[in-house]
């Protein structure tokens, strides 16, 4: 329900790195998406090509990276990868964990950008 | 023409973050326990903070309380009933609080002298999840007449949540509330989490919410640096 206004803060973010780029052309931009973020990948791309429309984002991919859940389990040792997020147990041992080491990013990890001759002389 | 790939490495919500990371700085510098009350739309928040503030009130220990809906300052009014100061946010249309929001709202209170600031958030079990509000403690809230499963279906609030408070226990025969279920549900999504079993009708494990607060209470002073 929030997704426009999670791609309304990409669109600042991305525009704000933008500044030493004067007329670059944003190609793809890239997130990384934990299934804990509470964002659906469907509904950030309907927002996305609407709200980038007349911005410097306008006509770029979206690229999502979604992340599963990785808990550390103690009795394990190990970090491991839930295969839900329907049980908050090691899914090796069995034992409730609360450590999570991934699953809640909501990041933009990189844009790809075209550069015109003036900025790469700059 | 040459294309460049440029690592941001940044989170979306960053700003948002950044201002609830200095909202939380200073609520533990002003030794005020914040709670961030969350759940569903009519799972009685607002009867279970009444509840709550009134009896703080009564108590003497200094409460206050924002609450966030998208339109109406029906709740604030209600609210403040209790004696408590209360500022009601009205989001017109956004489906969730944001720390800003919460730090504008604070303007002119003085933080040092208050115990316990509630936020009520805006009834949503999903877009809140994702807004830190500076608070210390996330509460979720679930009223027996909402399904035991609601944990599973929304296991990101679950998950982030401190505590669980269920509502309406007192209508829990005629919803048939399945109360093993429910807590076994809780459990799976967050394990070992607090959970409160109350109605604020009857007064049903209220005084147990009382004294968590109290205890966390104690627990963030513990943590308050020492004055100069």
């Amino acid at each position: 329900m929030h997704e426009i206004f999670v791609v309304s803060s990409i669109i600042d973010a991305v525009t704000e790195s933008l500044a030493p780029y004067s007329g670059a052309q944003v190609k793809e931009v890239r997130l990384r998406v934990g299934v804990l973020a509470a964002v659906t990948e469907e509904s950030l791309r309907f927002c996305y090509g609407i709200a980038t429309e007349n911005t410097r984002l306008a006509g770029s991919a979206l690229q999502i990276d979604q992340l599963p859940v990785i808990v550390h389990c103690d009795p394990c040792g190990q970090d491991v990868e839930l295969p839900s997020v329907q049980s908050f147990r090691c899914p090796l041992c069995g034992t409730p964990t609360m450590d999570l080491r991934q699953g809640r990013e909501l990041e933009i990890e990189s844009i790809e950008i075209d550069e015109v001759e003036e900025d790469i002389r700059t | 023409m040459k294309t460049r790939i440029v690592e941001l490495r940044r989170g979306i919500l960053e700003k948002n973050d950044k201002l609830a990371a200095g909202l939380r700085n200073r609520f533990s510098t002003a030794g005020l326990l914040v709670l961030n009350l969350v759940s569903s739309p009519g799972s009685g928040k607002t009867a279970f903070l009444e509840w709550t503030l009134r009896k703080l009130v009564r108590e003497d220990a200094r409460a206050a309380a924002l609450v966030g809906d998208l339109e109406t300052d029906n709740d604030a009014r209600r609210l403040a009933s209790s004696g408590a100061p209360v500022r009601q946010i009205n989001t017109h249309g956004e489906c969730h609080l944001e720390a800003e929001w919460v730090s504008k709202h604070l303007e002119g209170w003085e933080l040092g002298a208050l115990d316990y600031l509630f936020i009520e958030n805006v009834g949503n079990l999903v877009c809140p999840s994702n807004y830190d509000l500076g608070e210390q403690i996330r509460v979720v809230l679930l009223s027996v007449s909402e399904g035991e499963d609601k944990p599973l279906k929304y296991p990101t609030m679950f998950n982030s949540a401190d505590a669980v408070v269920i509502t309406k226990m007192d209508l829990a025969g005629p919803c048939e509330f399945d109360r093993e279920a429910a807590v076994k549900n809780i459990n799976e999504i967050r394990p070992g989490i607090r959970i409160f079993e109350t109605s604020a009708k009857t007064g049903t494990g209220m005084e147990e919410w009382l004294g968590y607060l109290a205890e966390q209470r104690v627990g963030e002073r513990a943590h308050e640096p020492a004055r100069q």
